[in-house]
């Protein structure tokens, strides 16, 4: 196969499944495979998603603008051509597969397991799922050479309201010298517990990956459940779930931004935005009963409809925001000893970000176009008029400023649902064929695009479902992020990355 | 900046009055806390969160708790970085089994009298985890719990009201 052969090219050489919607699948042979990994290593194309299941590893793949697939590679013998060893962003998406599905990664760089600490009762439990039989070796660090270098373990328990991780700084004197993440401590087993589980359990489960995205992956897992069962929902769904939808992006960037701020000892902006971000909560409460809405988009459209004051109590909300937030934005663009901290702090080479495909604020504040509203994109986006804010300076100004321009978006678009929210249901039956189907959805998180991948079985109980986290891509370059800064600032570039410890350790 | 600060002086606080203590939480403490130590801890509280594999919806509402709306320090309760200086440990999610040895330890590090009260669904059992191999399932299969705040998450109102009754504000 050609070098520069495109993503549909090489997709087209492998065998199509059908039954899966609405990217193509296709059962690739191991020298597809290698190709595959080849042209992500080249840059052609960006990954999307890396899983496996018994006997078999799946590959999702973006070729820009606006190609998707998926291929599938058999191992009948428990191994696969490594993707990392030529593909770095593949590699702890690949320790993953080896520790939960017992295939093996050939040739790969760094064999170490990932989410499997050890404490199981089985091991491989989405392949053989047996009793660990002998325990592995003690997790070795990477190794740190040099002078003058000395260590600092922080976690799994932090000092505050936050996930548990663990992190091991390798600094000379102030600066960090390596980074090196360990995670898998919230590993809950949700990919084990989507098996077998009817529509509705999977649904509240998927919504609770991470709790901060819950209506971006009840949104995936809806819309992934729909192109499986090949569903059309009512229109006026589609407003509801892109309204739920920017109020959480709109939610979490009011935190996130003063908590950044926060982390560079600058408690009036938290408060500030603190204030704003219950009012979110609070809007909507009392237009979707849950201030998180959890549980409110679900396979067929929308749980609960606005009540008769909706309407009027967002477009209050949006007013408020409109005059409490500019002031606020202002204050940061003023106070120049609180951007001494954040210019130039954690910066990240914006290719670096290509190659990961971070996305959300992190890869857009780093150059990247990326946004999942767009490309696939996905209704009612469609027929709204938003931009994309982009910047290349991506350090921690950057995703500040970044987050700044999402919010005003956010606004704006809810302000353009609102005028075009068409009436009619707002939950539809479900096609149910009877038969297995498959499904993947791409959806625009606040921290990034969630990818959601399942396959239905004929009585509609989910046969296997992958959720992806935007953080996979994300957590990796927060160790380029912190590198020769100070240790003192790395809450500032944690925060600013905001990462989540949930969604990645599934 | 200072414009900002000045509004603040002027405009009405936003926060809210006090809820009263839960019902609930005072008659599940009622047997549990011993009256010496609830006058030895006085009317201030120090809590050590510890995420034991919650889904982060739990967190997002305990910080709310800091908002001016609930501004939970008037009750004396302020939020600590270590288990050594804890009175109270808050503990969301359903006890992963990844966790279950640093939840051990600091429960282990936080010094006499202390109470531990988990929150959420996931804390009383498992929640939606339960049955899961990576979940132990409940606070109360790892360390000793003295309040249960149901809730999936539980609201900051909620969180408030069972508390309060660790202090019984009446």
């Amino acid at each position: 196969m050609n070098a520069t052969a495109s993503l549909q090219t090489v997709l087209e050489a492998g065998q199509p499944v059908a039954e899966h919607r609405p990217w193509p699948r296709v059962i690739v042979t191991p020298e597809l495979w290698t190709t595959l990994s080849e042209g992500l290593a080249r840059g052609s194309w960006t990954l999307l998603g890396l899983w496996g299941e018994s006997g078999t590893v799946h590959l999702a793949v973006y070729e820009a603008p606006g190609e998707f697939g998926i291929a599938s590679l058999p191992c009948p013998d428990g191994r696969f051509p490594s993707v990392g060893r030529l593909h770095p962003p593949a590699q702890r998406l690949e320790r993953t597969i080896a520790d939960l599905v017992g295939l093996q990664p050939v040739d790969a760089p760094d064999s170490r397991p990932w989410l499997d600490h050890d404490r199981w009762p089985v091991r491989h439990p989405l392949g053989s799922a047996t009793p660990p039989s002998q325990t592995l070796p003690p997790y070795r660090f990477l190794p740190v050479i040099g002078e003058s270098l000395h260590q600092i373990p922080v976690g799994p328990v932090h000092a505050g309201i936050i996930e548990p991780g663990h992190f091991r700084f390798t600094a000379n004197g102030e600066a960090v010298v390596r980074l090196e993440e360990r995670l898998g401590y919230v590993h809950k087993g949700i990919e084990s517990l989507l098996q077998g589980a009817s529509l509705e359990k999977a649904a509240r489960l998927v919504g609770r990956v991470s709790g901060d995205s819950t209506v971006a992956y009840a949104l995936a897992f809806a819309r992934a459940v729909e192109a499986a069962t090949e569903t059309e929902i009512p229109v006026r769904a589609h407003g509801l779930r892109a309204l739920m939808a920017e109020l959480e992006r709109l939610a979490n960037h009011f935190g996130d931004i003063g908590a950044i701020c926060n982390d560079a000892a600058f408690a009036l902006m938290l408060a500030h935005c603190a204030v704003l971000r219950e009012q979110v909560l609070r809007a909507s409460m009392a237009c979707f009963g849950h201030r998180l809405l959890m549980d409110r988009i679900v396979p067929g459209g929308v749980a609960t409809d606005l009540p008769v004051d909706g309407i009027a109590i967002l477009r209050e909300f949006i007013a408020g925001c409109r005059r409490q937030f500019p002031p606020l934005v202002e204050l940061y663009d003023n106070t120049a000893s609180l951007q001494q901290r954040t210019v130039d702090t954690g910066f990240v080479k914006p290719a670096l970000i290509q190659q990961f495909g971070c996305g959300g604020p992190i890869g857009r504040a780093g150059g990247r176009t990326f946004d999942a509203r767009c490309q696939p994109g996905y209704p009612p986006y469609d027929e709204l008029e938003f931009t994309i804010p982009r910047r290349t300076d991506s350090d921690v100004n950057s995703r500040i400023w970044l987050r700044i321009g999402e919010v005003e978006q956010s606004l704006a678009l809810i302000e353009q649902i609102l005028e075009r929210l068409p009436s009619g249901p707002v939950h539809g039956a479900l096609n149910m064929p009877g038969r297995m189907g498959e499904g993947v959805a791409l959806v625009e998180g606040f921290r990034g695009d969630i990818l959601v991948w399942l396959r239905l079985n004929a009585d509609s109980t989910v046969a296997r479902c992958h959720p992806r986290d935007p953080s996979w891509f994300q957590w990796p370059v927060l160790e380029a992020a912190i590198e020769n800064n100070i240790v003192a600032d790395f809450p500032l570039c944690n925060k600013s990355f905001n990462g989540s410890y949930s969604g990645h350790d599934l | 900046m200072r414009k900002l600060l000045f509004q603040n002086l002027w405009r009405s606080p936003l926060t809210e009055p006090a809820p009263a203590p839960s019902e609930q939480a005072l008659a599940e403490l009622g047997a549990k806390v011993d009256q010496v130590a609830r006058q030895r801890l006085g009317r201030s509280l120090a809590i050590r969160q510890v995420d034991a594999g919650s889904c982060n919806g739990c967190e997002l509402e305990i910080h709310a708790l800091n908002n001016a709306f609930y501004d939970i320090e008037r009750f004396g309760f302020h939020f600590v970085a270590s288990p050594r200086h804890a009175d109270v440990l808050l503990v969301t999610g359903p006890v992963t089994v990844n966790m279950r040895e640093a939840l051990e330890r600091t429960y282990a590090a936080t010094p006499d009298p202390k109470w531990v009260v988990a929150v959420g669904d996931c804390g009383r059992d498992g929640g939606v985890f339960a049955g899961s191999y990576a979940c132990v399932g409940g606070v109360g299969a790892v360390i000793p719990v003295d309040l249960h705040i149901p809730g999936c998450p539980p609201s900051p109102l909620q969180l408030l009201e069972g508390l309060l009754a660790l202090l019984q504000i009446q």
